[in-house]
């Protein structure tokens, strides 16, 4: 019963949702928003799930002593005021919560991106060297890429990186993605069939009792 | 940049959108201070990071998804548009989220299963039309064009003709290259062959967009400490594009 309750709930789900795709019915549309309602409501609760994890590691990094703890309470202290202003004062545009979205959350974001441009630049001069044909494509594209996406790609003459760049992206390249996106789908359709049939139950590990 | 923080606009004196800027300011310092090798400097800002983060969606769920579609619905649905009385029938998504909690009681940690079986079963029936739909059959149709257009005045487009042959063989030979129930030998392994080759192609694209997005981030972060920072200061360097 512990496996075959939530194999069963999971089918019911899937099937309504299957089947609703089929039926343009008002009612059948009403209950298609709500079954979606649930799962957001749902997701929230996984989410709590997944800050107490947060917290129970920098919680127990604390407790323990171990090695950078006191980064933990930078986290867990961080924590607290973005939330605190974000619960009880609201989270709307010229509030407290959205001034730190502005000058903490949106600067840091966009400086740890940023920061990966040099790590990819020295990993793509270790890694890319064109010692196949394979590998001479990928480094070939990715330069002209990177060089057409760029102003001076137009001082080059006799060369049109630009257009070079467009037609690489319009055609090689949608045929590759194409070809992945296909194989993707149908591997995308075949596991959500063994979901909702109940023969893919990996998401059912953990939790004893099987 | 926000010019107020809560209505606020100056504390000490200083204009909060001043403390805004050197706010911003020091923490991509001190993101970029790990050029330089890690640091307590850099390990700061990247706990302040993960600490924001959590917290700025842990906010947006609570306002977006708990009080709009479960709290007012239930105890307060004079705010809820159309809705008379409580909607009791939401009970059962708000018992199937606390049932995630049972993992913490591992002698009832197997109703968790529940609500996980309640949403993959829910994505998967919906991913599959949609999927279908979009993924593959468009993808399929937009894969078969002629492969001797014609325009308006009726002159043969050849170019065009042989970008639509070059995208059938490289959709075939990229599937062909994934398809791994016959041996890649022969023609299979001449198609796996040109399906590599497209599909370095296609990472390579990949790769240089991503780098020019990194770069272009760069650009933006170097533009603030310029011409929003800098100015903070004293030191103008002419009217720059004010990336926040």
């Amino acid at each position: 019963m512990r496996l075959q309750i939530p194999i069963a709930i999971g089918f019911v789900a899937g099937m309504f949702m299957f089947v609703q795709f089929f039926i343009p019915h008002q009612m059948i549309k009403a209950s298609f928003e709500d079954a979606l309602d649930w799962a957001i409501i749902i997701g929230a609760f996984a989410l709590v799930l997944g800050l107490g994890s947060l917290f129970r590691t920098h919680i127990d990094k604390i407790r323990h002593r171990r090695e950078g703890f006191s980064y933990s309470f930078v986290t867990l202290i961080s924590f607290a005021v973005m939330f605190f202003f974000g619960i009880f004062y609201k989270t709307a545009p010229h509030t407290t919560f959205d001034w730190l979205f502005m000058n903490v959350q949106v600067p840091l974001e966009a400086t740890m991106f940023s920061l990966l441009a040099f790590f990819i630049a020295s990993a793509a001069y270790r890694t890319f060297r064109a010692r196949s044909v394979e590998a001479t494509l990928l480094l070939s594209v990715a330069i002209i890429v990177m060089l057409g996406r760029v102003p001076i790609s137009d001082k080059i003459p006799y060369l049109n990186l630009h257009e070079i760049t467009e037609w690489l992206m319009m055609v090689p390249t949608v045929a590759a993605k194409r070809g992945i996106l296909l194989g993707v789908a149908l591997g995308a359709v075949a596991t959500s069939l063994r979901i909702i049939l109940g023969l893919e139950r990996s998401h059912l590990g953990g939790g004893g009792g099987g | 940049m926000p010019g107020a923080a809560g209505g606020i606009n100056a504390i000490w004196g200083i204009s909060t959108e001043v403390i805004g800027i050197w706010l911003a300011a020091l923490l991509t310092l001190a993101i970029y201070s790990f050029l330089y090798g890690d640091n307590p400097v850099y390990k700061v800002a990247e706990h302040v990071f993960v600490g924001v983060s959590a917290a700025y969606g842990a906010a947006l769920t609570y306002h977006l998804a708990i009080i709009p579609k479960l709290y007012n619905p239930l105890f307060r649905p004079d705010l809820v548009p159309d809705a008379d009385e409580p909607q009791y029938i939401l009970i059962i998504p708000g018992l199937l989220g606390l049932l995630i909690f049972s993992r913490f009681i591992p002698r009832y940690d197997w109703l968790s299963r529940w609500p996980i079986a309640f949403i993959m079963g829910l994505y998967a029936g919906l991913s599959i039309p949609r999927v279908i739909q979009t993924n593959i059959l468009k993808q399929m149709q937009a894969t078969i064009a002629p492969l001797l257009p014609v325009d308006a005045g009726g002159e043969y487009l050849l170019f065009s003709g042989f970008e639509n042959l070059l995208l059938v063989v490289g959709v075939v030979c990229t599937l062909a290259y994934f398809y791994f129930s016959l041996p890649h030998r022969g023609v299979m392994g001449g198609m796996s062959r040109v399906g590599i080759w497209f599909l370095m192609i296609g990472f390579g694209a990949g790769f240089g967009n991503t780098v020019m997005a990194r770069i272009s981030l760069l650009i933006g972060r170097i533009q603030f400490m310029l011409y929003d920072w800098l100015p903070t200061i004293g030191i103008h360097l002419g009217s720059g594009p004010g990336v926040g």
